[in-house]
């Protein structure tokens, strides 16, 4: 598990994957709030807005820095009722390409 | 859904402690005794967020000039906006700093023009490079993400490497290398200014491996100066569809640099943003494609560019309604040859000839530029 850990440090790997064992957190730099306005969810950085769809808030609200890509996939299919593992890995390799999301890994040991 | 802005310029002063000659406020500044006061921003922000604003860019002039700004900041974090600060970074100081921070602003802009105080001074018109390397850590120290603002042109874009450096060095995540636009005081200026495009090339290069170099580190934005383009760009995404700008005095404007454009003003003062952003004359001047004239009415790009920028257009031929004349099919296409022909015409006027990785700065004889005034009182 842990041998490809090293190439996807920083988010998404070649493939636009993300690994299952990182902890997303939204960058520092944006926010993400509900718009009354437009009624959707949305991510703001400084010259950028992302509106989001519904899943796709469900998805950023739980990219807490505790919450893994794994535990996300579990919390949204047992939600949704349904297998949401392409969804959320693709979702989150996009954002995190655009460093939207940042992805840390655990600490990795030997053992 | 809204058809509202997404983002709201505030020029909140066109005073300034740099006098830069490539500087995108008028040219006729408005007087610090014509400024809205902190009460009439605070009605405009709450009308914009009404109108679906998310985005509230304090800038100027310096927008640190304002007294007022820390309230103004307060004032639009607390509408949820994503509030950001457009600085030369002169009178940012720690105390002033923490202030924002408290505020809930979201984002610091600091400008720089060079990589070094010789140059840097220079074409700022004052001391204050090592001020902005300084306030440029300080925004790192107190935790905000950092981009660095620097516009380039013929006397500082063989310098871009040792830029890069400090990009770098300051741990900025963002970098917007904004290559000048041709409006007002850089029209002016615009021998001066405009890049050869041996020089181009050059930064285009350094751009391109720094971009790979620091990628998961600093977004690297590079614009391109739209005369050595093909076709125009689509000015603001397009006439009072995304943006708005709201001047020192209240006048509000769909671009930065439409307030060169003969059409009736709309004054926060006198009309509510949403008239103003829905109804009024001049927001509805360009918006769409209705209003274009051939080249662009039968253009399959019509949707693409928009007919590229209205302030172009006017300044180069006089009349806001032509085809932006960066256009390859606009018959006003000469007008920019010509200046681009005189920017590669006599390359010992202008910038070196020799690419290399790092240059001394050099300090080009500029008689002719006019630098726009430090301060408007």
């Amino acid at each position: 598990m842990n041998d490809t850990v090293d190439a996807q440090r920083s988010g998404a790997g070649p493939s636009g994957t993300v690994p299952r064992t990182g902890r997303p957190h939204v960058a520092r730099f944006a926010k993400l709030r509900y718009d009354g306005a437009r009624e959707r969810h949305v991510l703001l950085g400084p010259e950028t807005v992302v509106v989001l769809n519904p899943t796709g808030a469900d998805i950023l609200e739980l990219c807490d820095g505790h919450h893994s890509v794994a535990d996300i996939v579990d919390e949204l299919g047992r939600r949704y009722d349904r297998v949401v593992d392409d969804e959320v890995t693709q979702f989150l390799a996009r954002l995190a390409a655009r460093r939207w999301v940042a992805i840390e890994e655990d600490t990795i040991t030997d053992d | 859904m809204t058809d509202g802005p997404l983002g709201v310029l505030a020029e909140l002063t066109h005073a300034c402690p740099l006098a830069c000659a490539y500087c995108s406020n008028p040219l006729e500044l408005t007087k610090r005794s014509d400024e809205l006061s902190t009460d009439d921003w605070r009605r405009v922000l709450d009308q914009a967020a009404e109108l679906g604003v998310l985005q509230c860019h304090l800038s100027g002039g310096e927008p640190l000039l304002r007294r007022d700004v820390v309230d103004i900041a307060a004032h639009a974090s607390g509408l949820g906006m994503y509030t950001n600060l457009v600085t030369s970074a002169i009178g940012l100081s720690r105390p002033r700093a923490e202030a924002l921070r408290e505020a809930g602003l979201d984002h610091v802009q600091v400008s720089i023009q060079a990589d070094e105080a010789v140059l840097s001074d220079r074409l700022a018109g004052i001391s204050s490079f090592d001020k902005k390397i300084e306030a440029a850590r300080l925004v790192k120290e107190l935790g905000w993400p950092l981009t660095l603002n620097v516009v380039l042109h013929r006397q500082n874009i063989d310098r871009i490497e040792a830029i890069l450096g400090w990009v770098e060095e300051l741990g900025a995540d963002r970098v917007e290398l904004a290559n000048t636009q041709y409006y007002g005081w850089a029209l002016r200026n615009r021998a001066a200014l405009l890049p050869s495009r041996e020089q181009l090339e050059h930064a285009e290069a350094v751009t391109r491996a720094a971009r790979d170099r620091l990628r998961d580190r600093t977004d690297v934005i590079y614009v391109i100066p739209d005369y050595y383009s093909r076709y125009p760009k689509p000015c603001m995404g397009g006439w009072g569809s995304r943006q708005l700008v709201v001047g020192p005095e209240g006048d509000a404007w769909p671009c930065l640099a439409a307030h060169e454009l003969p059409l009736p003003r709309a004054n926060v003062q006198e009309h509510d943003l949403a008239w103003i952003w829905r109804s009024s004359p001049l927001f509805s001047a360009f918006r769409g494609t209705d209003w274009m004239p051939d080249p662009c009415a039968s253009c399959e790009r019509r949707e693409v560019d928009l007919g590229g920028c209205r302030c172009q257009a006017f300044q180069l031929t006089g009349d806001m309604n032509r085809t932006d004349p960066v256009c390859v099919l606009s018959p006003d296409r000469h007008l920019v040859d010509e200046a681009v022909a005189a920017a590669n015409a006599d390359p010992a006027s202008g910038a070196p000839t020799s690419p290399g990785p790092v240059r001394e700065p050099v300090l080009v004889p500029v008689p002719a530029l006019v630098s726009r005034p430090h301060r408007a009182d």
